[in-house]
């Protein structure tokens, strides 16, 4: 949903970045809204995934220049976890297993390190079950995954779906989706979908990396940006998806060429 | 009044050192014989363990087998057997270690004498035999039950194990009958208590399970107090054709022992042995592990966890050997390391040609959490028969920088995040202990370990 007189959820400033001295990000510029969708696409190597993980605060990416704004507060400064307790979630694309913490364990800790930031009591356990059980129909899990260790032994489906339950659960304001639709089945994929959809509000906002134009069939995207070599290079309504789907990148990545040639 | 410097130098000859550990043997075997068991009942037996005991040395760290492991602090301490039986233990003392599920089936020694006012075996099943060696080897009837199985296990001639042979005085009995499954495990704990001299206790564990029979036994090692110890235990488990036993071994001793410890397991065909060995405690602990499958289609499951910290050393020497088809067997030994803290780990695996159709993975997982932590491993399989599935592989890491900023990203600050993930690198193994109040005090334990 474009809200054009929403608040600023996200604002990114020539963000530059850089991973072991090599630059990866060129200047990315990039608003988000409250209740706003934005699809970020592009080619391997484009920056996609570098650009989810310096929002997240992964510590081995360097921000050499630029600023990141978040619900009016710079963000960068912020250590990962004080990031989530802020409100930004990232879905990984490759969920991380924890063998030896069962899953219940780990979503109540999760949980209960938001509660404590909101200055509330910790959740009693019973009430915690609850919770999360009303939670596991977004993604049509099943209560015997909270048994298992974190993603121990899940399929790629299973990681994901999962994902999305951590994302429900902390409710953030700003969700970044990292690829989640890629190796999955189109059963997974729709199911994914519905959840992510059931999660979105006029009050948040997600951010999705894809490959495909595939879960924008799902997720109906607000804005979609192409992004090639570090950078943003163009944003267009969600038929610019299905048009990369048709025509590949070339095209704009020459007409890239050329807007920055006559400039 | 302060050593001259130059006398922690003082280097020793090869012959002079090689002198001394023999000395320090004999001494050690000096000391245990005043009480011994096999001396006064089996005397057989005790002469054989005696004259092994003279054939060996000490083992040095030019011993293959103790490359790792240097003992040669041991010398700097001598041990002796128990002048007087302490009554320093009572009831209160052992609030602590008693497991609710053991009520009526724990078994206390006292630096390895076997202490009845502390024990509770009332309430088992008839047919059951749980008690102290002596009092059981004084019914005639039971004699010659007990001589074909006590001090029987190969193994038995390495040289703490014969040393413990020739000179325990006592040992735990478990006796479970064909058919006969028992529903409340029994908790064998040995305590060590100081005395007015640094003190050596040799406590020993005789278990036979008969065909068709079940059990879920916790061997426990622990201290009452910090003081100097040397404890060397041996533990003897036999099972009959289709029995199962489920084995927790539990080392948690005082921060100044030493702990060498066997156990030396005999299966049948057709039987399931499992082991959850926890090492927590002494400054240095070696734990001999040898399982030998006699039959087909016998299954073997080692599980292990040593976690240790400050200068301690932790060493498992396990020794699998498959001989018949259709064996299983699955090792999983994770050893978390802090401080200046040494684990060893060396598991032998013997999959000879007739053991065809074996099932065999072994692995070792290690988590380094100082730069200054050592680890030696070893994972030594050896294959000869042709059709079988093995598996075997040790790793060696630090907690893992992604699996932190998962949880980091979740809102876990970076200290929690590392908590959690030493905590379930060592559930993984704990939470296969099948008694619900030692996995409480072992979690406890190791989430005490990681703050």
């Amino acid at each position: 949903m474009i809200n054009e007189n929403g608040d600023v959820i996200l604002s990114v400033s020539d963000l530059h970045a850089e991973v072991d001295g090599t630059e990866i990000l060129k200047g990315v510029n990039l608003q988000v809204k409250a209740g706003e969708i934005h699809a970020v696409m592009g080619l391997n190597g484009s920056g996609k995934s570098t650009l989810s993980k310096i929002l997240a605060g992964h510590p081995e990416y360097q921000v050499t220049h630029g600023e990141v704004i978040f619900q009016g507060q710079p963000l960068l400064e912020l250590e990962a976890h004080e990031r989530s307790l802020a409100g930004i979630f990232l879905a990984f694309q490759y969920p991380l297993e924890i063998p030896g913490v069962s899953n219940l364990d780990f979503l109540r800790v999760a949980y209960n390190a938001h509660r404590k930031a909101k200055g509330l009591d910790e959740i009693d356990v019973f009430d915690f079950d609850d919770l999360v059980a009303e939670k596991l129909d977004v993604v049509k899990m099943d209560a015997s995954f909270l048994e298992r260790s974190v993603n121990e032994g899940f399929s790629g489906g299973e990681k994901k779906r999962n994902e999305i339950l951590q994302m429900a659960l902390l409710e953030p304001q700003l969700a970044i989706l990292d690829e989640t639709d890629s190796g999955l089945d189109i059963d997974a994929l729709k199911t994914v979908a519905q959840g992510v959809n059931l999660l979105a509000t006029a009050d948040n906002a997600i951010v999705l990396i894809t490959h495909y134009q595939r879960l924008l069939n799902y997720i109906t995207p607000d804005y979609v940006h192409v992004m090639a070599d570090g950078q943003i290079i163009k944003t267009g309504p969600q038929e610019l998806a299905q048009e990369l789907e048709d025509r590949g990148y070339d095209w704009i990545l020459a007409d890239a060429k050329v807007e920055a040639a006559v400039s | 009044m302060s050593m001259p410097a130059s006398r922690d130098r003082e280097i020793v000859s090869p012959a002079q050192a090689a002198a001394d550990r023999d000395a320090y043997l004999l001494q050690l075997l000096q000391q245990v014989s005043r009480n011994s068991f096999a001396s006064s009942v089996l005397p057989k037996l005790g002469e054989t363990a005696t004259a092994l005991v003279h054939e060996q040395t000490l083992p040095s760290t030019r011993d293959e087998e103790w490359r790792f492991t240097d003992l040669s602090a041991l010398l700097q301490t001598p041990f002796r057997a128990l002048s007087s039986q302490p009554s320093a233990v009572s009831w209160d003392d052992l609030a602590a270690v008693t497991l609710p599920e053991t009520k009526t089936s724990r078994l206390v020694f006292v630096n390895g004498v076997y202490a009845p006012e502390l024990s509770a075996v009332s309430d088992l099943p008839d047919g059951v035999l749980v008690g102290g060696l002596v009092e059981v080897y004084a019914d005639p009837a039971l004699q010659p039950k007990i001589t074909p199985y006590l001090a029987q296990q190969s193994g038995s001639n390495e040289v703490f194990t014969a040393l413990n042979t020739a000179g325990f005085q006592d040992a735990a009995v478990v006796w479970v009958k064909p058919n006969q499954t028992l529903e409340h495990p029994i908790h064998i704990l040995f305590v060590s208590v100081a005395d007015d001299h640094p003190v050596i206790a040799q406590p020993r564990c005789l278990v036979i399970a008969e065909a068709n029979s079940g059990l879920t036994l916790v061997e426990d090692y622990w201290g009452l107090d910090e003081s100097d110890h040397l404890t060397n235990g041996v533990t003897e488990i036999w099972l009959e054709e289709n029995a199962q036993v489920n084995h927790s071994r539990i080392q948690r001793q005082g921060r100044a022992a030493f702990h060498i410890g066997k156990t030396a397991v005999s299966q049948a065909r057709d039987s399931r042995y499992t082991c959850n060995a926890i090492t927590l405690g002494a400054k240095l602990s070696r734990h001999n592990l040898d399982v030998f499958q006699s039959g087909e289609q016998t299954d073997t499951r080692l599980y292990g966890l040593s976690a240790i910290a400050h200068t301690q050393l932790a060493d498992t020497h396990s020794v699998m050997s498959l001989t018949k088809p259709h064996g299983s067997f699955e090792q999983l030994h994770k050893c978390i390391v802090d401080d200046r803290a040494h684990t060893v780990f060396n598991g032998k695996v013997f999959v000879p040609q007739e053991a065809q159709l074996t099932h065999a993975s072994q692995l070792n997982r290690n988590l380094m959490l100082s730069g200054k932590a050592r680890v030696d491993t070893k994972p030594q399989l050896e294959i000869v028969a042709d059709n079988v599935k093995c598996a075997h592989g040790a790793t060696v890491s630090q907690l893992e920088a992604d699996e932190v900023f998962y949880l980091q990203s979740r809102g876990i600050s970076q200290t929690q995040a590392q908590r959690l993930l030493i905590y379930g690198f060592a559930m993984e193994i704990i939470e296969k202990i099948p008694i619900s109040s030692l996995q409480e005090t072992l979690t406890e334990k190791i989430t005490e370990w990681t703050n």
